[in-house]
């Protein structure tokens, strides 16, 4: 039986809970509500908070008119500079942890890179890519975003690296595997979690930038976040637009975190070593 | 034809110089122990032979082929570690397996061996498990079997028992005892515990800030220590160490007792006159008032330990310990007539603590 106290204790925890998630639930179902309304329920006062209609229009012109391609090129520049940067950033943190390469203080000097606001260095990053003619290309941005997150990547994986206990790497190069074959079979498994949740993070980064994207494409590889702001117009703004194309963005979003979430527990190097 | 040859082994760590001209041979099938206090360079030697750490000089030599220089894989050397090191993410079967793998044998092959493996160590019911679901000692037998499995040419063992409860260390002692006599191979074993050392080896190598002290068969080292950290190093409770004068054949105590000295060393010489450092074991005294060789003691402690008792007294400030009787001293006797096995004890050079034979 639970006593009184324990069950008021349960329901202000609940309640407590459940303003949280309204608070953090509430702007996503906001902006869905606002996709699927007619313009009228859109500019309605009060506002409408159930839509009463379903309309999947906005969506449609998006798809039409060939608007929605650039929730594609943010996948694309997202994933592949993800990938570029995880590959990069975790042999270069294994090797920081293991080797020493730098000495002390690289891992610091690395991560400062991000301390510069992006702001300052979008100007010459910008003509640095016209004279290479990199601008509104795929490799431009996908350059871009990895240059930006291997820093993040080699911190995050160098505190990762570092738990791994030493013996289980020296006791698979006695068993018979390459430095490589560690990395590999005994590294990756074993940062298993600090992977996922660095890959996320890094997802998240080149998905939502916007800056680099604004200056760096003009028509070719124009990602959501800007076409979102292209609807915004000095005579017009396309609220149900913009919504739907926020949702096209927000939707892999919670696609990729959903998915990982299952993979970024703590806990999993549980009995390595000693009791 | 020695197994393994260690030729003037050094190794530096910047400037500390952890191992010290270190050469040793190892007979194939040999089991050897080193022991030594903590940073003694015990572990670091087991380390340069498998590879784990370069040497700075001197130079390896396994079975016909210098092995210095190598990559650990390419060593053929199975490696137990005092953590056990087990893969978490893998269950036991493939915590097993994980080295034959690594050396691409076929998957019937690996089978096989996996099961004689556990069969032999007893965790053929476990296979299924991963490691965090198991206790301590089956953690270390599955690490264990992860060593045995491979076919290696020598097997290293670093400190495997330190992390067990005392009394399953005493239960893995006796089987990786019986291990090696199944297995034939040589074991070249760390620990820094006198009574693995001494229960295990078939030769110990006892180390002291990374030179060898002194090196033989268990009971040789104990009966017969080369000097007195040696001698105080090996058995438990630990020697006593007096400092006794000698002359005219007659023996003195740091109290004035004194007892005759002849028959005093092993090989039945007599002792020159001077002032030695005495190594007395506890269990060369026995309460007893028969022989010459008796003094008198006032036992302070005494610790029973149900078979023996401990009981210690002190000679002029000295402190020293006796195996007795289970029941002495309770009969308000703690005055007590000490009869010494003279001709078991050890004498020492005062000033270098060299044993005097």
């Amino acid at each position: 039986m639970i006593r009184w106290d324990k069950g008021w204790r349960l329901i202000l925890r609940l309640a407590c809970a459940l303003i949280v998630t309204i608070l953090f639930v509430f702007p996503v179902y906001w902006l869905a509500a606002i996709s699927i309304k007619t313009p009228e329920e859109i500019y309605a006062y009060p506002p409408v908070w159930i839509p009463g209609q379903v309309h999947f229009s906005s969506y449609l012109t998006l798809f039409t008119d060939g608007d929605a391609w650039s929730v594609w090129n943010s996948l694309v520049t997202a994933g592949i500079s993800t990938t570029l940067a995880m590959v990069i950033g975790t042999i270069a943190a294994y090797s920081i942890v293991r080797f020493r390469t730098g000495g002390d203080h690289l891992a610091i000097w690395i991560i400062s890179q991000r301390m510069i606001p992006p702001i300052c260095v979008a100007f010459p990053i910008f003509l640095l890519f016209v004279s290479w003619q990199m601008v509104d290309t795929y490799l431009g941005l996908i350059l871009l975003y990895t240059a930006f997150n291997v820093p993040y990547v080699t911190w995050m994986m160098r505190g990762y690296i570092q738990e791994i206990p030493l013996e289980l790497e020296q006791c698979a190069l006695v068993d018979g595997l390459t430095r490589w074959a560690v990395l590999w079979k005994v590294v990756m498994p074993m940062a298993r979690a600090g992977l996922f949740a660095t890959a996320v993070f890094t997802f998240i980064f080149a998905w939502n930038d916007f800056l680099f994207a604004l200056i760096l494409t003009k028509s070719e590889v124009v990602t959501y976040t800007v076409k979102v702001t292209g609807y915004f117009g000095s005579q017009a703004t396309f609220w149900s637009k913009i919504s739907a194309m926020s949702m096209l963005g927000v939707l892999p979003m919670i696609f990729v975190v959903g998915t990982m979430q299952r993979f970024i527990v703590r806990g999993i190097s549980l009995g390595a070593v000693k009791g | 034809m020695p197994d393994l040859s260690l030729k003037n082994i050094n190794k530096f760590y910047g400037k500390v110089h952890a191992v010290k001209n270190i050469s040793i041979d190892v007979p194939i099938g040999e089991f050897v122990v080193l022991v030594g206090p903590s940073g003694c360079g015990k572990s670091t030697l087991l380390r340069c032979i498998a590879g784990l750490e370069d040497i700075s000089d001197g130079d390896i030599v396994l079975g016909d082929r210098s092995i210095t220089g190598l990559a650990p894989r390419d060593r053929n050397i199975a490696m137990v570690f005092q953590s056990y090191a087990l893969y978490p993410y893998l269950n036991v079967y493939e915590n097993i397996a994980f080295g034959l793998r690594a050396r691409k044998m076929p998957h019937a092959e690996i089978e096989k061996q996996v099961n004689w493996a556990s069969e032999l160590l007893d965790i053929s019911d476990y296979l299924k498990r991963y490691p965090r679901e198991l206790s301590g000692g089956q953690r270390q037998r599955v690490a264990i079997g992860r060593a045995i499995v491979r076919d290696a040419d020598l097997f290293l063992f670093d400190e495997p028992l330190s992390n067990l409860d005392a009394k399953l260390r005493d239960g893995m002692r006796e089987e990786i005892k019986r291990l090696h006599g199944q297995l034939g191979k040589t074991f070249i074993y760390v620990t820094h515990d006198q009574i693995e050392a001494m229960t295990l080896a078939e030769r110990i190598i006892l180390l002291r800030d990374g030179e060898i002290e002194q090196v033989g068969a268990p009971l040789d080292l104990f009966e017969r220590p080369d000097n007195t950290f040696v001698a105080g190093f090996l058995g438990s409770p630990p020697m006593n160490f007096v400092k006794v004068t000698v002359s005219g054949g007659t023996l003195t105590l740091p109290d004035g007792q004194t007892m005759p000295a002849e028959g005093a060393l092993k090989d039945g010489t007599t002792l020159k006159d001077g002032e030695f450092t005495w190594g007395v074991r506890p269990e060369h005294f026995s309460q007893s008032d028969q022989g010459a060789r008796t003094l008198r003691a006032n036992l302070e402690v005494i610790q029973p330990t149900g078979s023996r008792s401990y009981g210690t007294f002190y000679l002029a400030g000295v402190h020293l310990m006796a195996e007795l009787e289970a029941r002495v001293g309770e009969q308000d006797t703690r005055e007590v007539t000490l009869s010494v096995a003279l001709e078991r004890t050890v004498f020492f050079d005062k000033a270098t603590g060299k044993a005097i034979s």
